[in-house]
């Protein structure tokens, strides 16, 4: 009996995305786990093991800024998660209405803030919220609800909601261009026999096509899971490294470039930087299964 | 290789005639882009002209990178031959790693004070590994013309401070202080750091926190929170989301009647504000007690060790003591000031006024930068947040303090 041939040709046309993928991925991800069991101590580097993330957990000081930073990350996934979400798929379903005028315009013009750099997102929103300049307190007058400004930015108990609603700001475009895709695949047919069933309208969203979305709505709600669990951008730009006031904005993200890099006087430390890259990695990794073997495999799908 | 090619080159022509005397080309390393003119049109031709046979080459990057840029330079061997030095640490571990040159024997180091060498030394001050260029001073700068307007005086104690700020506040006219605490460092920097050294009488207070004697419970570190405490009403409305430019503005727009500022605001301001403007230094407790004010140690110029070209950057280095270099620096940037004993002569009054306190009062720097700020947590970066804190209220002075202590405490042998 003849062995099958090795497929040579498989092997030639998967090489350039593997090597790539390995050279600027999967070798710098396992060299950042790799480098947090290390430390350095007089220039010269030494193994310690799991002696990093004992300090990281064990080591008050460390491990105070890592559940702070974490439960910041946590409000700022919520946020996101109510607000984000369901505003991207009530968004949707009024784009894919077939009697709305102007989709494109709407369309376009939500989507655009996706695609200008946080850099841009963060000082416009610092000048708009600012108290000294920005428009907000003038605005709020106008209507006569000046008490409700505050500096909203500087004040502990505001400034994370503040930042993680600006980000929703800047990125409910994307859920609501997914679903919209989804929204326009339901095939006529199927609203159809549901109209001569009866169910118009609202019910028609919440019976059929919801249903039909879940999938999406599944794969935006981990989207966000994973881009709000890497963000920094946009806390560093309003924020700095130090994500005042008093920390309150701190996400794992900033947390781990201060480490890292090293912030004014406090000299980086690449070794406890990497284990709390590792730590967000294993967060990321765990709420990622979750939802794959958890979630997914649960989800119905229809074929049309 | 090149090297090899050059020296051989150069061999060549003095043997040839001699004409081309060994000429050679000093580069400096530095994170001072806005410096560049002045290097070029000023200090340059000035060494050049004593010196003909070595020519200087300025070539700064940028601010934020420059740890970084020079750290790879310096690995790959790279670097210039002069390379411009942060304070503390940052120096320190250049030198450890021997990157940077003992100086120590230097002649031009004589011309500096032991507090203004302090910066770039070993802990145990055995090594200089840089030459001391400038410092910053820290007080209040204010409107003079909002001061005339209502009639006020300089405040000399910390009563006729607060009586000042009360008088500006009940006028309504002017936000009274011009500071905010979104960017944090303000408030350690040109609060804390700024009235603490009358506090903690300066080096003494210093040396003996470094030493382990004093503590940062001790009445005379958590005094300054107490006071910054009381700035609170004084700041604009909203201060708490109030950045770094939005102060700058605020003031040069007349908007405010004092800036809590260090020396290095001078020719911005000077170039925004169309105002009269004064300063004065930190406000002492009581009329007549000797007072001590910031001048902290920021810039230095220090020798690549691998710098083949030891004995021109030496000649540079040795020629950054004299006062030639101190009055040419002082003059063209107002606000850094020259740390060497020369008596240097400064145009600008501003830089005057803040100069003056050095013959008047006793000179330190700031209280965190050395030794303490080495482990984690990080003093300097605890202070910003204490300072923060005090202001806004959110914890009292002496939990501050004691958070503070705690947190050093953790890392630091001499204070356990």
């Amino acid at each position: 009996m003849k062995r099958p041939r090795i497929k040579w040709h498989i092997v030639v046309f998967l090489a350039p995305a593997v090597l790539v993928y390995t050279a600027i991925m999967i070798f710098p991800l396992f060299n950042t786990l790799r480098l947090a069991l290390y430390t350095e101590v007089d220039q010269v580097r030494h193994f310690v093991g799991l002696e990093n993330f004992r300090t990281l957990f064990g080591n008050p000081h460390w491990s105070g800024q890592f559940w702070n930073a974490l439960g910041n990350n946590m409000w700022f996934f919520f946020i996101h998660m109510i607000v984000q979400n369901p505003i991207g798929i009530a968004l949707a379903a009024i784009l894919s209405h077939p009697r709305l005028r102007f989709a494109a315009l709407y369309r376009t013009a939500i989507f655009v803030p996706t695609i200008l750099s946080f850099v841009i997102v963060g000082f416009a929103w610092k000048l708009i919220l600012s108290p000294i300049w920005g428009i907000t307190p003038d605005m709020l007058k106008a209507v006569g609800l000046k008490w409700l400004f505050a500096p909203y930015l500087g004040k502990e108990e505001y400034a994370l909601t503040t930042l993680s609603l600006i980000s929703v700001w800047q990125f409910v475009g994307i859920p609501m261009m997914l679903i919209y895709a989804a929204l326009l695949a339901i095939p006529e047919e199927v609203l159809e026999a549901g109209e001569v069933d009866g169910i118009t309208g609202f019910s028609a969203f919440w019976k059929i096509k919801l249903p039909l979305i879940l999938p999406s709505i599944g794969i935006i709600s981990i989207l966000t899971f994973v881009a709000n669990f890497n963000a920094f951008d946009l806390i560093y730009t309003t924020q700095g490294a130090l994500a005042g006031p008093a920390f309150s904005t701190d996400i794992l993200g900033t947390f781990m470039y201060r480490t890292f890099f090293g912030f004014q006087l406090q000299l980086g430390d690449p070794h406890m930087g990497s284990a709390i890259a590792s730590g967000m990695f294993g967060i990321i990794l765990i709420g990622v299964c979750i939802y794959l073997f958890g979630i997914q495999t649960r989800l119905r799908r229809y074929q049309f | 290789m090149n090297r090899k090619l050059l020296s051989l080159a150069l061999l060549g022509s003095t043997i040839l005639g001699g004409a081309a005397a060994a000429e050679v080309t000093l580069t400096i390393e530095s994170w001072r882009n806005d410096d560049l003119t002045l290097w070029q049109d000023k200090i340059i031709p000035a060494f050049e002209a004593a010196n003909p046979d070595i020519k200087v080459k300025f070539t700064p990057s940028a601010p934020a990178e420059y740890n970084a840029v020079l750290n790879s330079k310096l690995d790959a061997g790279s670097a210039g031959d002069l390379i411009t030095c942060r304070p503390f640490d940052a120096s320190l571990a250049l030198y450890d790693a021997g990157h940077l040159a003992d100086l120590s024997d230097l002649v031009g180091m004589d011309n500096f004070s032991p507090v203004a060498k302090s910066a770039w030394q070993t802990d145990d001050a055995a090594a200089s590994f840089c030459m001391p260029m400038a410092s910053v001073i820290h007080g209040f700068i204010y409107n003079k013309d909002a001061f005339a307007e209502l009639g006020l005086d300089i405040p000399e104690t910390e009563e006729q401070f607060f009586a000042a700020l009360e008088t500006i506040k009940a006028d309504g006219n002017y936000i009274p202080l011009a500071m905010g605490t979104n960017d944090q460092w303000e408030a350690a920097t040109m609060g804390y750091n700024n009235i603490g050294p009358n506090y903690w009488k300066g080096e003494e207070g210093r040396l003996a926190l470094i030493a382990g004697d004093q503590k940062l419970t001790d009445p005379q570190w958590v005094a300054p929170y107490e006071t910054l405490a009381k700035w609170n009403e004084y700041l604009g409305d909203g201060y708490e989301a109030q950045t770094y430019p939005d102060s700058q503005n605020i003031f040069t727009l007349g908007r405010a009647a004092i800036y809590p500022a260090g020396s290095w605001e001078i020719t911005g301001f000077n170039a925004q504000a169309d105002f009269a403007m004064g300063a004065f230094k930190p406000p002492v407790m009581n009329a007549g007690d000797t007072c001590y004010i910031s001048d902290h140690t920021d810039i230095a110029l220090g020798m690549n060790a691998a710098s083949p070209n030891a004995e021109a950057a030496k000649t540079f280095l040795n020629w950054m003591g004299t006062s030639e270099f101190a009055s040419i620096y002082a003059n063209a940037l107002p606000g850094f000031f020259s740390l060497s004993n020369h008596d240097v002569a400064m145009e600008d009054p501003l830089a005057q006024e803040f100069v003056s306190w050095r013959g008047e009062c006793e000179s330190t720097i700031r209280s965190t930068y050395q030794v303490l700020s080495r482990g984690t947590p990080n003093l300097e970066n605890e202070t910003w947040g204490a300072s923060v804190a005090a202001i806004k209220g959110s914890k009292s002075a002496a939990d501050l303090g004691m958070e503070l202590q705690t947190g050093l405490a953790s890392w630091y042998a001499p204070q356990k």
